[in-house]
């Protein structure tokens, strides 16, 4: 698996925003502190947090949507910021993204072709003739699942699940390696989830995508992801192969995170026996608690945990199979709940 | 392929190429109206002058302040004003003047304001910043002081007439388009082209312009009605459109003496400017819709029931 | 119409008193653009004091709009046109507005999902969680004030006396569905109807808002009726489910069975779509195609169009709601079949 230069990495990626000053006379608010991210070819890294977590800011950055204050990217070993004008174009067509909200991440005024083609208006040189960009259109529209017939109808003729079949056809019309997808079935009905889910998959298996995929959805990531990297409050508290992280969470987040997400077992119960019901809500990022982000809320924080950022714990495998967490007091070592 | 592709057939209505625009618009009869209103206008613009020769200027003392009867032929209609003229043929003369000024000045200030105010919207920072204040300063200086002292010192033709009247009114568009944007940018699919690399002017001109237009072109229809008064103040003023040429505005302005004695005089290039600019409005109003994807389909309804459809499409989808 | 298995002889120690909640061939229809549609088609179900029903379907297939029938909130465009709303002894279908108004609060009460729509903007949420009292029981401002402060302690909310003047927008999203639900229970009502009340909220809020609702039903002995689209809260939260699609029901009975052996194939085809049953790396086993339209269902069954099973009959047929077991239904023509699988 493991190979020598990683399709994404990411390394000490820190960004900040200016907002509104708090009662505490605080304006930073810190949204990625210090993340490490890596991502090998044709697979799928899953991205775990709440919201505010900043799993969001670090998809912006990811697309360069967003510049941070610190850290680098590295695609395929380039760093994207430092592109420039050609060079930046033909990185664009590799990265791309699928976003949460497919009502509002379509444009209501073009159709489902313009939509699709939308893409290669800039990249003129992908498709230029204009007969064999028709065909491209139809091509791409029967990858997703949707009819040839669909390519003249407007986004508010189809269904949620359809329309986010338009935005994973945007994102493909442009072949790249990697896509970021940003909760892409959350809006979705259950039985429309499935069937994205099994469209990415499949797209993957097909044409060899990558995906950076990003939910609070456990048992959604769980299912697609090789890796998962769990954030809270602006760090990746947790990383792992994913059996490893779910079967056997290092973090106390991770373990109290699997615990509330009600899971439902093959008799009609719901799983999980005695929950670890976590007190409290996610402190500001304005004002993040000293030491380790996570102390606040957590069942068996100690003094240290106030003045001392943990470290990485790890297990396992060399990177990138190692198992790592954040933590002072890992649930590898003790019993959880204790 | 798995399951997923599977898509059952008939869950929506088959797919149809939107009406067309005139088949819309017979649809609904206000906005038809309007449209032949304003058509009928253009034409009498272009078109009149040329049929009247010059009835418009044509005095006859003894037909002075003759009102509104059929006795008199064509010209004598809409009755005369105090030197004898026809004010049906000087309605029809000034309607071509009216709009020569009225037309390129809210085109000018539409344009120019509103790609100041995407730009400035859509990139914020400071260049959003130093559009505004300059924005400002311009709403802030009194426009009718400023047309007196431009058009003392240059000479009023309907150039400079034209200039300083878009000048004035370039802020208003600038700060709706500004407004616009800003909120537009950070819409998704503002973000999707961003990440295909599209540079802004593109965005601008697919994402932001089509959504801001209809909002624009309501503003600018407006705006019309508040042109062409201003023109008239200009000309009341002496430094607007000259005599012998005529325009609506000047008309109003002259026959205001007599409003007592002769109302047709002011009254009837009133109720002009007013026909004009309602009808543009409603016109305004139904290209908002038509050019809508998602709220095209209520104008095939009658007009009576639009308002309750509202809730269908979110029950429906 | 077939007497429907009342729900609540699931259990046998089920109070042999009148549901708190009895809602009997509810119908309600929308005036759209293309005509009237059936949006909920003779719907019943019932609910007793001190249990959780759980309303279970996919965006659209008229759950919410069950609920807000059942409350009096339907849009104008919608209209109840048959069935009954038994609550406290009456019929609240056949009550005056304003006696109906009189009900919101000691009979029925509903907690919305978006929290900061629910609740005014410019308000202290001091004196919008007074309302209530002030409405109902004639209390003076400080009197409603002080029951405010109570319910907030209540609900969970720290520092209740300080927290009273602040407005909504200062409350991070769990807060303010703490805040809403505070506002539901003010006036102890038989019935509570929560419409999706943690969709917009974060795994570990969640928990501890269905927590809340769980504590609240026991303590005040409240009928819940939880409308969700989320199978996993089902099963956790609910006693009794009814799982609707395109306006119908189309299974209902106690939770554990239904959801351990579904009678209707829409349901196997949504436990079947749990990311979490599926193996992983395979395909999950999803429902093909989407619901249909309101204004297109078809005249047979409404899940013909997606369903493995369908065959001629349930093009002519719609398949009536038929007992599948004590206190459980179903419908379709040939649940039968699903029992081997």
């Amino acid at each position: 698996m493991s190979e020598p230069t990683p399709l994404l990495e990411v390394t000490g990626l820190r960004k900040s925003f200016r907002v509104a000053r708090n009662k505490a006379g605080r304006n930073r608010l810190t949204a990625l502190d210090g993340v490490d991210l890596r991502l090998g070819r044709g697979e799928t890294l899953g991205l775990v947090g709440e919201s505010g977590c900043g799993k969001s800011t670090l998809a912006r950055v990811l697309l360069m949507l967003e510049r941070p204050d610190e850290g680098t990217v590295r695609y395929d070993g380039v760093d994207p910021f430092a592109l420039k004008g050609k060079e930046l174009l033909a990185w664009r067509r590799r990265v791309q993204m699928v976003f949460q909200d497919p009502f509002a991440s379509l444009n209501a005024r073009m159709t489902a072709a313009d939509l699709i083609g939308e893409p290669w208006r800039t990249h003129r040189d992908l498709v230029p003739d204009p007969r064999k960009r028709e065909a491209r259109v139809r091509e791409l529209l029967d990858l997703v699942g949707l009819r040839a017939g669909d390519a003249h109808r407007y986004p508010n003729e189809f269904s949620g699940g359809q329309r986010q079949r338009i935005g994973i056809a945007r994102a493909l019309a442009l072949e790249p390696d990697l896509i970021v997808c940003d909760e892409p079935v959350s809006a979705l009905d259950l039985s429309v989830q499935a069937q994205v889910l099994n469209l990415l998959a499949d797209l993957q298996q097909r044409l060899g995508v990558s995906y950076v995929f990003i939910s609070h959805d456990l048992s959604v990531v769980r299912h697609v992801a090789d890796r998962v990297s769990v954030m809270y409050l602006g760090k990746i508290i947790e990383h792992g192969p994913t059996e490893d992280v779910f079967d056997r969470p290092l973090h106390p987040y991770t373990a109290a995170l699997m615990s509330a997400a009600p899971a439902l077992e093959p008799d009609g119960t719901a799983g999980g026996g005695d929950r670890i019901l976590l007190s409290g809500e996610l402190p500001s990022p304005l004002d993040p608690p000293s030491g380790c982000r996570f102390r606040t809320r957590c069942w068996q924080a100690a003094d240290r945990c106030a003045t001392e950022s943990p470290d990485p714990y790890g297990r396992g495998e060399e990177a990138p199979d190692r198992h790592e967490g954040r933590c002072h007091y890992p649930l590898s070592l003790s019993p959880i709940g204790a | 392929m798995t399951a997923t592709l599977e898509r059952p057939d008939g869950t929506v209505a088959a797919p149809k190429r939107p009406p067309r625009w005139w088949l819309l618009l017979g649809k609904d009869k206000m906005a038809a109206v309007a449209a032949v209103v304003l058509g009928l206008v253009l034409l009498t613009a272009l078109a009149g002058p040329l049929l009247l020769g010059d009835a418009a200027t044509r005095q006859d003392l003894d037909a002075s302040l003759r009102p509104p009867s059929f006795d008199h032929g064509i010209t004598g209609l809409l009755g005369t004003d105090i030197l004898g003229r026809s004010v049906l043929a000087r309605l029809v003369e000034a309607a071509g003047t009216t709009l020569s000024v009225a037309m390129p000045a809210v085109l000018f200030s539409l344009v120019v304001g509103s790609a100041i105010g995407m730009w400035a919207g859509y990139h914020g920072g400071r260049r959003e910043n130093i559009a505004m204040r300059v924005a400002d300063v311009i709403l802030s200086f009194p426009s009718l002081l400023l047309a007196v002292v431009v058009l003392y010192v240059f000479t009023p033709s309907v150039a400079n007439i034209v200039f300083i009247l878009a000048l004035a009114r370039i802020p208003i568009y600038l700060r709706t388009a500004r407004a616009e944007a800003a909120e537009l940018k950070s819409r998704l699919f503002v973000d999707a082209a961003r990440t295909f690399g599209t540079a802004s002017w593109p965005t601008i001109y697919r994402h932001i312009l089509p959504i801001a237009m209809p909002t624009l072109l309501t503003v600018a229809t407006l705006d019309f009605c508040f042109v062409m008064l201003s023109e008239s103040s200009l000309s009341f003023l002496g430094i607007g459109i000259q005599p012998p040429d005529v325009s609506w505005g000047l008309m109003v302005a002259q026959g205001r003496q007599f409003l007592q004695t002769a109302w047709w005089i002011a009254v009837l290039p009133g109720v002009a400017i007013v026909l004009t600019t309602v009808s543009a409005t409603i016109l305004a109003a139904w290209v908002r819709l038509a050019t809508d994807p998602a709220q095209r389909w209520r104008l095939t309804l009658p007009t009576s029931k639009r308002g309750k459809r509202r809730v269908t499409t979110e029950v429906t989808a | 119409m077939n007497p429907l298995p009342s729900t609540a002889t699931a259990e046998p120690d089920a109070r042999t008193a009148e549901p708190a909640l009895a809602v009997e061939h509810l119908s309600v229809d929308v005036h759209t653009a293309s005509g009237t549609v059936r949006a909920v088609h003779d719907v019943s179900f019932s609910v007793h004091k001190g249990r959780t029903l759980a309303l279970l379907g996919e965006s659209g297939c008229g759950k919410s709009m069950t609920a807000l029938s059942i409350v009096g909130l339907l849009e104008p465009v919608a209209e109840v046109v048959g069935g009954s709303v038994k609550a406290g002894g009456t019929d609240v279908l056949t009550l005056s507005r304003r006696a109906r108004r009189k009900l919101a609060g000691p009979v029925l009460s509903i907690v919305f999902q978006d929290a900061l729509a629910a609740l005014n903007p410019v308000q202290p949420v001091g004196r919008q969680l007074g309302e209530p009292f002030r409405i109902h029981h004639g209390l003076s401002r400080r009197e409603a004030r002080e029951k405010a402060i109570e319910l907030m302690r209540i609900v969970g909310i720290p520092e209740p006396r300080a927290r009273a003047r602040s407005y909504p927008h200062q409350f991070s999203g769990g807060m303010r569905q703490r805040l809403l639900i505070a506002m539901a229970v003010a006036l102890a009502p038989d019935v509570l109807l929560a419409d999706e009340p943690t969709t917009a909220l974060d795994v570990t809020v969640q928990a501890q808002i269905m927590r809340l609702l769980r504590d609240l039903r026991a303590e005040r002995d409240m009928a819940v009726v939880l409308i969700t689209h989320d199978l996993a809260v089902v099963a956790e939260h609910a006693d009794d489910v009814v799982i609707m699609y395109a306006g119908n029901v189309v299974e209902t009975g106690p939770v554990r069975e239904v959801f351990a052996k579904p009678r209707h194939p829409y349901t196997k085809g949504l436990l079947d779509s749990v990311p979490e049953r599926a193996e992983k790396g395979k395909p999950l086993p999803a429902v093909g195609g989407s619901p249909p339209e309101l204004s297109a269902v078809p005249p047979g069954c409404v899940f013909q169009a997606r369903c493995p099973l369908a065959r001629e009959r349930c093009a002519d047929e719609r398949p009536r709601l038929t007992a599948t077991g004590p206190a459980r239904a179903a419908a379709c023509h040939f649940s039968e079949e699903l029992t081997s699988v």
